[in-house]
């Protein structure tokens, strides 16, 4: 079973934020074919956790399990409403408080929702970066919809397209656990803690 | 089972009142603090070690050896001695001085310390915690077992037939334990050892304390110590207690909304249902503490943070008072259904009878190899 994970940030309900990663969803999953489970993550419904996890240091109970499903993702649709210029900071601060390492490597594909299609850079400007920072896979094409987009052809084309490159990258790019460089997570430790002789030569620098 | 109280040693505002303590009054109260635990029979007082404000717990040892002069029994400890930033070679003189001064009643718990700017006050960098952990203690655990030390490592200048002084009471050092919320490595280093690992078990939930707790006992086992359960556990833990649980609620909630921690997050109810920290009555401190055993297994420590938060020294002690009258009980409550091969912690008295008996270890000096001079000689000079 492949695992497609959607993080929405938009605030209102419904939401144009929503409504877009409702529509890449579907996309991808008719690229992908049978077999997809799909979870979607609705920040807003996280937000006072997140706040709580910068604050103390841990994920309460239900953004435990949100972190923990996108870190068996097998691939992910990230989707947030332009606030001044960049993502939420709810949409940030989500991505704050993963561990090291849980994207590694993942594919990510990114969405924005804004009044105007002046903010369209964003996608390029700001979620991109983001994403290369903790080493995602981003997928070429990004999208961005203004309100005017919904129900534009161009909208479902690039939706399509966007959908069609993540599908591709979930089918041949999900690297298997640790294959991208030498990181060992937190996770990784527990499972095979490295020999202390190891971890005696490691810190003389030998 | 040893059951005391670990004091992070912070300087804060009590939130009912208004009022800060003075560095004076704050340093005062902790040795009050520990007079009290001794008093009421707990068997440890740990203390914090911290280089900035609003924490009054530099110079441990110093405080310690305080502390000793004016109890009896009570065990001198550390929550935690930062491995990382002080030389290893001083640890090594001011530790085994302490257990000289209070005749064995210490042990000691390393950490890599909680604020990234302490590294550069000590010249050390931040990015090597870890490795500063492993090979600091590596020469510490070397200082105390061979008199004449001849090493190299990365850290610091190399020793050249150096003998550090005093030499561990009775030939024996001190017990250590590693403490650490979530790095394996340190889990690893305390089994590889056979040394103690200690769980801080407040602030985060327990599944943290469950999942290193799990591989120190699982690593133990692999370095040859003994079966899995006869690893040596120590949990941390947090409460604040009243006759009645309402009043136990109402007292604590505004130091508990303000506190420095984990104050202006999660509310008192999540905190108490998500971890370790419980408030109520005494049977309710009785009963949770009494449940760590579910997922820790039988262990050896256990160690209340009950000094912070702004919580004054009057109300400090009635949790003690309080404490006392349950103790009993929460020792009978640790022993019921212990298997008979559960050790206890290792004290000065237990290590000493394993090495079969005490030995004087001091290293008398021959003279100076590089000046010819002896001791003697040098203060026939000076007269």
């Amino acid at each position: 079973m492949t695992s497609l994970v959607v993080v929405s940030a938009g605030l209102s309900n419904p939401s144009s934020t929503r409504l877009l990663a409702d529509g890449l969803t579907s996309d991808t999953v008719e690229a992908l074919g049978a077999g997809v489970e799909v979870t979607t993550i609705e920040l807003r419904d996280l937000a006072h956790q997140i706040t709580d996890h910068l604050l103390t240091g841990f994920p309460g109970v239900k953004l435990g399990e949100a972190i923990e499903v996108v870190r068996r993702a097998d691939g992910i649709i990230a989707v947030t409403p332009v606030f001044s210029a960049s993502y939420s900071g709810l949409f940030k601060n989500f991505f704050d408080v993963l561990e090291e390492g849980v994207l590694d490597g993942k594919p990510v594909l990114v969405a924005a929702t804004a009044g105007t299609a002046r903010h369209s850079l964003v996608i390029e400007h700001a979620l991109r970066p983001l994403f290369s920072y903790l080493h995602a896979v981003v997928v070429p094409t990004g999208v961005f919809a203004a309100t005017d987009d919904f129900g534009d052809d161009g909208l479902d084309r690039r939706s399509a397209r966007a959908a069609g490159e993540l599908a591709a990258l979930m089918g041949k790019a999900s690297a298997p656990a640790g294959s991208l460089g030498n990181r060992r997570t937190v996770e990784d430790e527990f499972a095979e803690p490295t020999p202390f002789d190891k971890l005696l030569r490691q810190a003389s620098g030998r | 089972m040893q059951i005391g109280i670990f004091s992070v040693g912070d300087v804060t505002t009590d939130p009912t009142t208004g009022r800060t303590p003075t560095e004076f009054e704050r340093i005062q109260a902790q040795v009050e603090i520990a007079k009290k635990a001794d008093d009421i029979g707990l068997d440890v007082f740990a203390t914090g070690e911290h280089h900035n404000p609003p924490f009054i717990s530099s110079a441990p040892t110093t405080t310690l050896a305080w502390i000793a002069a004016q109890t009896k029994n009570l065990i001198m400890s550390t929550a935690t001695t930062l491995i990382t930033t002080n030389d290893p070679v001083l640890l090594a003189e001011d530790y085994a001085k302490l257990q000289h001064l209070s005749g064995g009643r210490v042990d000691l718990m390393m950490g890599r310390g909680n604020t990234g700017p302490v590294y550069p006050w000590f010249g050390k960098d931040i990015r090597q915690g870890i490795n500063l952990a492993i090979e600091n203690y590596a020469l510490l655990h070397q200082l105390w077992r061979e008199d004449v030390v001849t090493w190299k490592g990365r850290f610091r200048t190399p020793l050249q037939g150096y003998t550090s002084t005093p030499r561990p009471l009775d030939g024996v050092p001190p017990f250590v334990w590693h403490g650490s919320i979530r790095s394996p490595e340190i889990a690893e280093q305390a089994a590889f050892y056979g040394d103690g690992y200690f769980h801080n078990h407040i602030f985060w939930p327990s599944t943290h304390a469950e999942q290193m707790i799990r591989l120190y006992r699982q690593q133990w086992e692999k370095h040859g110590h003994g079966p899995s359960d006869t690893a040596i556990v120590g949990l941390g833990g947090q409460f604040f207690m009243r006759k009645n649980s309402q009043d136990a609620w109402k007292d604590f909630r505004p130091y508990f909304d303000n506190a420095p921690v984990y104050g202006h997050g999660p509310s008192l109810e999540q905190f108490v249902d998500g971890t370790p920290l419980s408030v109520g009555s005494p049977q309710q401190i009785l009963e949770k503490t009494l449940s760590f055993r579910d997922y820790a297994g039988d262990y050896q420590r256990q160690l209340f943070l009950i000094d912070h938060a702004g919580l004054p020294l009057k109300t400090v002690l009635e949790q003690l008072d309080l404490l006392g009258d349950i103790l009993p009980e929460m020792r009978k409550g640790f022993a019921e259904g212990r298997p008979a091969h559960i050790p206890e912690a290792p004290t000065h008295a237990s290590m000493v009878a394993k090495a079969g008996g005490g030995k004087d270890s001091t290293v008398y000096a021959e003279a100076d190899a590089a000046t010819g001079h002896r001791a003697e000689d040098l203060m026939e000079v000076s007269a």
